[in-house]
C-alpha cells in the first residue's frame, strides 16, 4: 500500500484532533460507527489522511491496524489524496458492453495518465467504478459526483474543459 | 401522527387540476432534468401559467430521460420523453396554453383502448416502429394530414409524431387521441379506412387494431414517477403507510406473517427465500433485541432497480421495513445503502427524518404500542457486502467478511441478535401486500413465484428501462415487445440475468417463463433483476472474463476456493482469450467451477462460477473457436471488439 499520504500530511496534529472529536462526538453512542466516521472524513478530505486515522485510533481507543484493516478492505476509501477534479468511468456491465473501455482509453490518452492515477499537478484523478446505477444511459461517467450519461468519445474534450473551468484549473 | 390524521390524507386529494411533473432521479438529472425543471419554472413565471410544477421520481423509462408528465383539465395525462431545456417552455405554451401536443416528444399511452365510446377524437399520434429501412414517420404524418383535409378534418384533428408507442417492429402505427385506440401495420390505403371508419362513423378498424395493452403491472413501482419523493404528504395521499396502518391496527404480528405466506412473496434479492419463513424464523427466537435491515447494497453491475425505487418512492420501502419490524418484533432497523448512490442515500435519510417528525417513527407509532427507529448505514464499495453475514459485519463497522452459516442471521445476526435482512424490492412489495391484501398480489405471477418482478433491461437493447412484469412472462417478450428488441436491429445472442452470480441464457431459451425455478434450470438465477441484452457481436468468452474478473476483484479472500479458484479460472480464461488455450483447459475450468461451487464459504464464491459454467454450457463453440483459431482468431476478435467500442461511443 502506498504511503503517498506523507506528501500531504496534516501538519497540525491539534487541528486533526479537533476535527476528529467533531466526527466522533456525532457518532459516539452509535454502535458500529467506524465506517460512518470514515465516510465523513473522506467526504471532507477526499481521502483518509494517515494523521487523522491515528487521531481516530486514539479517540476510539482502538489500534491503528484495526482502522486500516477496514479502510483497505473497502474500495471506496482512499489513502491518497484525489485530484481536484475526479473522474469516475462506470465499468458496470451495461457500460462495458457499450464501449466504456474506449471512453476510458480516450480519457487516459487525453490526461496522459492511467486508470487509478492522478495527473502530476493533481488537477485530475481518473478511476473506474463498479456501477453508478445509470445503466439506462450507458456508457456513463461521473465527474465530482455529477453523472453524465450516453457519453460519446466526441464529448470528452468538452467534459474535461467544462470541469476545468468549474474548478478554475489550467 | 394519529390514525385520524393519516386517514385524512387519504380522503383529500389536494392536487391542482393542472400539473407538470419532471422525473428527477439520478438518470433524469444526468440527462438534464434539473435544467428542464428550471426552464419550465422560468417560463411559468414569465407567462403566468396556472400550473403546479413539481419534481418526481423516475417512471422507469430510462431511454426517454428526462421525462415530463403533463396534466391539463379536460385532457388525459400525457408523458413527454427526451425533453430538454429548449423544448420545455413549448410544453407550457403548446400543451397547457393551447391543448396541442409536441411532435417528436409525446409518448403514446401503452394502455390501448378497444372502443371509441362515441368520444370525439382530437388528434392522431403516428410513428414508424421499424428500425430498418429509414424512418417513415414524417411521410406518414403528411399522408395522414392530407387525408384528414380531404375528409374535412383539416383543423379539428392534428397529427403528431410520437417519440415512443410501446410497439416495436409493427410497421407504421397510429394511435387516436384521447381514446388510446391503436392501429399497427398501417399501409397507405389504410389511412383512409381509419379516418372513414373511426373518425367519421365511430367504428373500429378491427384488422389493424392493437388490442393488447402493455403487460406490465406496477406493484413495486406503483408510485415511482407519480409522487414527489421529497414529500411525505405526497406519499400519504397516494396510499403511503396504509399498509402499516392495517398491520398495526388490524393484525397481530403472526397475522402479518400469515399474510406474507398467503401472498407467496419470495425474496427479491435473488435467492428467492420465502419472506414469511424468514420473518417467522426471526420472530421465533426469544431475544431482548431484534433488528431488521433493508439491503440496498445493489452491487450487481448493470442493475438499477433498487436505486430507482429508493430515489423515487423511499417511503414505501421504509413502510415495508416497519411492517417487517412489527412482524418479527424488532424495534430498530437499518438501511444499508451503497455510497455510490448519493441521491438514494439523501432521499432515504430525508424520508426517515420526515417520518420521525410526523410521528411515524419513534415511540408509539400511530398511537399503538409499536416503537421503531431507523437509521442509514453506508456501504463502501464491496460487492460481497450484499451477502447477509458480510453485510452485518459491515454495519458493525468491520471488514465485510462473510461468516459460515449456520448460525443464520435470523438466529444470530447483527450484534448477535436475531436479524431479518430484506431487499429493497421485497420491502416495497411488503407494504403493497399489507395495503392491498395478499390476494391482490398473488393474482399476478405463477403458483411457485407469485407477484411481479422489476427488471432493469440494459445493454444492447433498443430502449433500456425498468420493466415490472408478472412472473411467468417470457424473457423474449420483455426484450422484444416491451423494450423494442436489440439495438440497431442486430440479432440477439443471449440475455444475462443475475449479474456476476448469474448466467447467460441463449437465444433459443428466451421463451422460458421468468420464475426462480426456470431461470435456475437454465443455469442462471433470477438475481436482483439485472437483464443484460447481448447481440451477436459480443464475445461470450469476453463476457465470462468480465464477470470473473469482477468476482476475483471482489472476493474478500477469506476462503481458499473463492480466492484461489477464481484467480486460477481467470488466468485460464485470459489465456484462452489471448489465443493460447488448449482443449484440456475447458475441463480444467469445469473442474474448478464445481470445486468453487461446493466449497466456497458464501454466496459470492458459490455463484461466481455461474457466468463461466453457463457460457461453457451454451457457447462452448466460442471457447473452442479461440482454442482452435489461436493467435490469429483472438487478434481478429479483439480488433472487432475495439472497433465496436469505438462505434458505440
Amino acid at each position: 500500500m502506498s504511503t503517498a499520504t506523507l506528501n500531504y500530511p496534516i501538519e497540525d496534529a491539534e487541528a486533526a484532533s479537533i476535527e476528529i472529536a467533531k466526527h466522533v462526538d456525532k457518532w459516539r453512542d452509535q454502535e458500529g460507527n467506524l465506517i460512518m466516521i470514515l465516510h465523513e472524513i473522506q467526504d471532507e478530505h477526499g481521502y483518509v489522511p494517515r494523521q487523522i486515522s491515528m487521531e481516530l485510533a486514539n479517540e476510539l481507543d482502538v489500534s491503528l491496524a484495526r482502522i486500516y484493516e477496514v479502510i483497505t478492505f473497502y474500495q471506496y476509501f482512499k489513502l491518497t489524496p484525489p485530484g481536484r477534479c475526479n473522474i469516475a468511468v462506470c465499468n458496470g456491465t451495461a457500460c462495458y458492453l457499450k464501449g466504456a473501455a474506449h471512453i476510458l482509453s480516450q480519457l487516459e490518452s487525453k490526461l496522459d495518465i492511467k486508470e487509478g492515477e492522478t495527473t502530476e499537478d493533481r488537477a485530475f484523478h481518473l478511476e473506474t467504478v463498479r456501477c453508478i446505477g445509470c445503466c439506462g444511459m450507458s456508457p456513463s461517467l461521473s465527474i465530482d459526483g455529477k453523472t453524465y450519461g450516453r457519453v460519446r468519445s466526441s464529448d470528452i474534450s468538452e467534459l474535461l474543459e467544462e470541469a476545468s473551468k468549474e474548478k478554475g484549473l489550467r | 401522527m394519529t390514525l385520524e390524521e393519516l386517514d385524512s390524507y387519504q380522503r383529500t386529494n389536494g392536487k391542482s387540476k393542472n400539473w407538470i411533473r419532471v422525473g428527477l432521479d439520478t438518470g433524469g438529472i444526468a440527462a438534464g432534468g434539473k435544467e428542464v425543471l428550471a426552464s419550465l419554472r422560468e417560463e411559468k413565471d414569465d407567462a403566468g401559467y396556472e400550473v403546479d410544477i413539481r419534481s418526481c421520481g423516475s417512471c422507469g423509462l430510462s431511454f426517454a430521460d428526462p421525462t415530463v408528465e403533463v396534466q391539463v383539465e379536460g385532457m388525459p395525462t400525457m408523458l413527454y420523453g427526451a425533453v430538454d431545456a429548449k423544448t420545455a417552455p413549448l410544453i407550457l405554451r403548446e400543451h397547457i396554453g393551447k391543448g396541442h401536443l409536441l411532435d417528436d416528444h409525446v409518448m403514446a399511452t401503452r394502455k390501448r383502448a378497444t372502443s371509441l365510446d362515441g368520444e370525439k377524437q382530437t388528434a392522431v399520434l403516428v410513428m414508424d416502429t421499424c428500425v430498418v429501412g429509414g424512418d417513415k414517420t414524417k411521410f406518414f404524418q403528411a399522408s395522414f394530414e392530407q387525408e384528414l383535409k380531404v375528409h374535412g378534418f383539416g383543423d379539428e384533428i392534428r397529427v403528431y409524431r410520437a417519440f415512443d408507442m410501446g410497439l416495436y417492429d409493427r410497421g407504421l402505427c397510429a394511435q387516436l387521441f384521447p381514446s388510446g385506440v391503436t392501429f399497427s401495420n398501417v399501409l397507405s390505403p389504410d389511412i383512409r379506412r381509419i379516418i372513414k371508419d373511426c373518425l367519421v362513423e365511430g367504428k373500429i378498424v378491427e384488422d389493424l387494431l392493437e388490442s393488447e395493452s402493455d403487460p406490465q403491472a406496477r406493484v413495486v413501482l406503483r408510485n415511482c414517477g407519480k409522487i414527489d419523493p421529497d414529500s411525505l404528504e405526497d406519499s400519504l395521499r397516494n396510499g403511503g403507510y396504509r399498509g402499516l396502518r392495517r398491520a398495526l391496527t388490524e393484525m397481530t404480528p403472526e397475522q402479518v406473517i400469515e399474510e406474507m405466506k398467503a401472498s407467496g412473496l419470495r425474496g427479491r434479492g435473488g435467492a428467492g427465500f420465502p419472506t414469511w419463513l424468514k420473518w417467522k424464523l426471526t420472530r421465533d427466537p426469544e431475544s431482548q433485541r431484534k433488528y431488521v435491515i433493508c439491503n440496498a447494497d445493489e452491487g450487481d453491475p448493470g442493475a438499477f432497480m433498487d436505486r430507482s425505487v429508493l430515489e423515487s418512492d423511499p417511503h414505501s420501502v421504509l413502510e415495508g421495513l416497519m411492517i417487517a419490524a412489527y412482524a418479527i418484533g424488532a424495534s430498530k432497523g437499518y438501511f444499508y445503502i451503497r455510497a455510490e448512490y448519493p441521491l438514494a442515500v439523501e432521499r432515504v435519510r430525508q424520508a426517515i427524518e420526515q417520518a420521525r417528525e410526523a410521528g411515524l417513527l419513534g415511540r408509539k407509532v400511530l398511537g399503538t404500542d409499536f416503537c421503531f427507529e431507523a437509521a442509514v448505514r453506508l456501504g463502501a464499495g464491496a460487492f460481497v457486502c450484499g451477502e447477509e453475514t458480510a453485510l452485518i459485519a459491515s454495519i458493525e463497522g468491520k471488514r465485510g467478511s462473510p461468516s459460515p452459516r449456520p448460525p443464520y442471521p435470523s438466529v444470530k445476526g447483527l450484534w448477535g441478535m436475531p436479524t431479518s435482512i430484506n431487499n429493497v424490492e421485497t420491502l416495497a412489495c411488503v407494504s403493497a401486500i399489507c395495503n392491498r391484501g395478499a390476494e391482490a398480489f398473488a393474482r399476478y405471477g405463477t403458483e411457485d413465484s407469485p407477484g411481479t418482478k422489476v427488471f432493469a433491461v440494459t445493454g444492447k437493447v433498443r430502449h433500456a428501462q425498468l420493466v415490472e412484469i408478472p412472473m411467468g412472462y417470457p424473457i423474449r417478450s420483455v426484450i422484444f415487445d416491451i423494450c423494442g428488441g436489440v439495438l440497431d436491429g442486430e440479432d440477439i445472442k443471449g440475455v444475462q440475468t443475475g449479474g456476476p452470480s448469474g448466467g447467460v441464457i441463449p437465444e433459443k431459451h428466451l421463451d422460458a417463463p421468468i420464475s426462480y425455478e426456470s431461470l435456475r434450470e437454465l443455469g442462471s438465477i433470477m438475481g436482483s433483476g439485472g437483464m443484460l441484452v447481448m447481440d451477436e457481436r459480443d464475445s461470450m468468452v469476453d463476457v465470462a472474463k468480465f464477470y470473473l474478473r469482477f468476482c476475483v476483484d471482489e472476493s474478500c479472500g477469506k476462503c481458499a476456493p473463492c480466492r484461489i479458484g477464481g484467480y486460477q479460472m481467470l488466468q485460464i480464461i485470459e489465456k484462452i482469450y489471448r489465443g493460447r488455450g488448449e482443449e484440456s483447459d475447458l475441463s480444467q475450468l469445469r473442474h474448478i467451477c464445481s470445486a468453487m461451487k461446493s466449497a466456497s464459504l458464501c454466496g459470492l464464491g458459490q455463484t461466481a462460477p455461474n457466468p463461466v459454467l453457463s457460457t461453457l454450457r451454451y457457447f462452448e463453440h466460442e471457447y473452442m473457436a479461440f482454442i482452435e483459431g489461436g493467435h490469429a482468431y483472438a487478434r481478429k476478435i479483439r480488433q472487432q471488439q475495439k472497433e465496436q467500442e469505438k462505434v458505440a461511443s
